[in-house]
């Protein structure tokens, strides 16, 4: 045994601790680097805290509107103020009643709003009674003083923030909006009959009488579902369909246009050494352009839709898939192709049934493990050649107040990708496994 | 092992006269299911790539002889302002950075969040194990989420710029990270870590100095595979959301004819840095998991 000079040994020690504390050190640097160039600084203060409010508060919760106009002292109760959201003028909500002239809109907790004609009093429990009078032109406001910050006061318009909902008094309308919890008219809307039944309720239904003598119950209901106005069920599932099919296509056309390809890469098949280059560059290429590019090339040729984004995926795996396949093909044992050779196989017969067993396992792991993850980028093409589950959510982040569809496509695509995820692992337990 | 000291296994044996017949049966019937299966499959691609053509605006034929006319009208466009080429590299070489940070910067982060969530969800590591299976659901949730849908939100309320797409792609890289590590740390060798047990390490420092040495280049090679991923996840959010070449890339799409040299040098200068980011990680790969 040879004796380690103990300085030597305490040095090398040295240099090591220096090393494991040179590379923490360095990826801080390089962070704070990052952060300086991305202005994070300056992203804090240009975050909006209200938009991230209004997002939070409408991924669970929906609002009603209940708007008087004070031109012709028309009433309605919409949900989220849409046309397909209101209520018909007999069945308005219970917290809403109307007598005469005088429409009492009960917010919950002792919350009261009251519009009567050219006026309406909002009566907040343990601050008093907000009454707003309206002379044509002018708006007159009596409240206990001093005038809290949640009332808001201007010439035209007053406006009443209060934890149980919005109130805004102006010259053209009043309005409420209520807040509840929960996604409404996700099933039904109100022109259905089966809206606001319970799943008791709706069970006894199925066994009914027939509501529409055309159709039995269980296809209404189903109907009225499925073409949800507002929701759009059938839409949605159509564009998860698609999604999964770009997926599907682009990953299992690959593997049929890159298995053939991948024999001519190979440098145990290949002919020549330059057409094993040449794929070799051909397959580094394809893969090197990226989705991305070949997204937007091919969305030129074939116009927007699944078919394009499962071309693109196709393309760009080919290439994956050549390189791997042909690494695999370098990987596999010679003695059983020598053994078929030896019985005057061809260069075919050998390729199936000296090659392909030998590799069908490893490839087919391969495909399944990129299908899932091609559902993913399916997303995301689909955004960019319009089409699939991707094209419904940047659409409905677009419009800046769907909030609820966003996280429903959310919740949707997430489901899905885990899906595939355990589907694309059962298919490669039963098949590689046996 | 044991059944042959006991005696033959129990039930029918195959009769050493018909072994031919019985074997020709076998492989018949299982010829049958792989054509049934395959057969299944081709019709599964036709049906699918019909519906996909239906639901397509262009037909995939038609669209077929105008594959390259695009490329052409772009590159025919570019060499006539060939000349312009040098100038926009450097014109878009900041994006290119930008874009190359994005990656960078997420991977680091997802990167960090990852390799606690793997430790934790692993079995004989974790810290609290009976809550490893949640940890691991955990990663798997934050691994479905695709970039896209985070990238989008944070952009509504960060506004415009690299930090959503940052804080999107580390989202799922954690996830995906998370699986990757545990897989890696599953088959670490325990014995360091009862080394160290034993001399009154807590958890902290057995994982750190037990754990850590020994999947670092697994790890590390692991974290590089998804730097590439991520320089192409980060090109196409910039193309959706905002930030780094990608964003640059639609602007000059979206002018159209005129400015198809930009778009070329873009496509040049993507090209060249995830061609030469491939090369380079996997160069760095080979000698982290096989040695120099």
């Amino acid at each position: 045994m040879t004796t380690v000079p103990l300085r030597a040994l305490r040095s090398s020690f040295r240099t090591r601790r220096l090393t494991s504390l040179a590379i923490p050190a360095a990826i801080l640097a390089y962070l704070i680097y990052l952060a300086i160039s991305f202005d994070v600084i300056g992203l804090a203060q240009r975050a909006s805290l209200e938009n991230a409010k209004v997002l939070l508060s409408d991924f669970v919760s929906y609002k009603t509107h209940v708007t008087r106009s004070n031109r012709d002292g028309h009433l309605s109760v919409a949900i989220e103020g849409e046309a397909k959201g209101t209520y018909p003028a007999g069945r308005l909500p219970d917290w809403v009643t109307v007598a005469g002239d005088t429409t009492r809109i009960d917010l919950g907790r002792g919350h009261i709003v009251t519009y009567s004609p050219d006026a309406a009093r909002y009566v907040v429990p343990g601050y008093g009674a907000i009454d707003i009078h309206s002379d044509g032109s002018k708006l007159t406001l009596t409240a206990p003083k001093p005038i809290p910050d949640w009332i808001n006061v201007a010439d035209t318009r007053i406006s009443v923030t209060t934890g149980q909902g919005r109130f805004s008094y102006s010259r053209s309308k009043v309005e409420t909006f209520r807040y509840q919890f929960g996604w409404e008219l996700f099933f039904f809307t109100l022109d259905s009959p089966f809206y606001g039944k319970s799943y008791g309720q709706l069970t006894s239904l199925l066994t009914a009488p027939r509501i529409d003598s055309t159709q039995s119950n269980a296809a209404l209901m189903w109907h009225d579902f499925w073409h949800n106005a507002l929701w759009h069920h059938s839409d949605v599932a159509w564009a998860m369909g698609e999604t999964v099919l770009m997926a599907f296509l682009g990953t299992f056309g690959a593997a049929l246009v890159a298995l053939p390809l991948a024999f001519f890469a190979a440098s145990n098949f290949a002919p020549f050494r330059g057409l094993r280059f040449a794929f070799r560059r051909l397959f580094d290429f394809l893969r090197g352009v990226d989705g991305l590019i070949w997204t937007i090339i091919l969305s030129r040729a074939f116009g927007p839709g699944p078919m394009t984004g499962a071309l693109a995926i196709l393309t760009t795996d080919s290439g994956t898939f050549g390189k791997m396949f042909s690494e695999a093909l370098e990987n596999i044992d010679e003695k059983q192709v020598e053994g078929l050779r030896s019985t005057g196989a061809n260069a075919l017969l050998r390729a199936r049934f000296g090659v392909l067993p030998q590799i069908a396992p490893v490839l087919l792991s391969q495909v399944l493990y990129y299908l899932e993850s091609n559902t993913r980028s399916a997303t995301v093409i689909g955004a960019i050649v319009g089409g699939g589950i991707g094209l419904l959510l940047t659409q409905a982040i677009q419009t800046q107040k769907d909030w609820e569809d966003v996280a429903y496509y959310m919740i949707l695509i997430v489901l899905m990708v885990m899906l595939m995820d355990s589907f694309s692992g059962w298919l490669r337990r039963r098949f590689i496994k046996g | 092992m044991v059944d042959i000291s006991f005696g033959p296994t129990p039930g029918k044996r195959p009769d050493p006269a018909s072994l031919q017949g019985g074997y020709l049966l076998q492989s018949r019937r299982k010829r049958l299911y792989s054509t049934i299966l395959l057969v299944f499959f081709v019709a599964l691609m036709a049906a699918g790539f019909q519906t996909a053509q239906d639901r397509n605006a262009g037909d995939f034929l038609a669209g077929l002889h105008r594959l390259d006319d695009f490329p052409r009208e772009v590159f025919s466009e570019a060499w006539t302002n060939r000349a312009n080429l040098p100038a926009l590299f450097l014109k878009f070489l900041p994006s290119l950075i930008e874009t190359l940070n994005i990656a960078a910067a997420a991977t680091i982060l997802g990167g960090l969040v990852g390799a606690p969530l793997a430790i934790l969800s692993t079995h004989g590591l974790a810290r609290w194990p009976r809550l490893a299976p949640l940890f691991r659901r955990c990663a798997d949730v934050m691994r479905a989420v695709p970039e896209i849908v985070i990238a989008l939100v944070l952009i509504f309320v960060l506004g415009a710029g690299p930090v959503p797409a940052v804080i999107a792609i580390a989202f799922h890289t954690a996830g995906a990270l998370g699986k990757l590590f545990s897989e890696t740390a599953e088959n670490a060798d325990l014995k360091p870590v009862e080394g160290l047990a034993s001399t009154g390490a807590n958890w902290a420092q057995q994982i750190w100095l037990g754990i850590l040495p020994q999947v670092a280049p697994n790890w590390l090679s692991y974290a590089l595979m998804r730097f590439e991923i991520n320089v192409r996840a980060s090109a196409i959010l910039g193309f959706v959301g905002s930030g780094g070449i990608g964003y640059d890339l639609k602007i000059a799409m979206q002018w159209g004819g005129g400015k198809y040299d930009q778009v070329v040098a873009i496509f040049l200068l993507l090209f060249l840095a995830i061609v030469a980011i491939d090369q380079l990680s996997s160069i760095a790969r080979n000698r982290l998991v096989k040695g120099r």
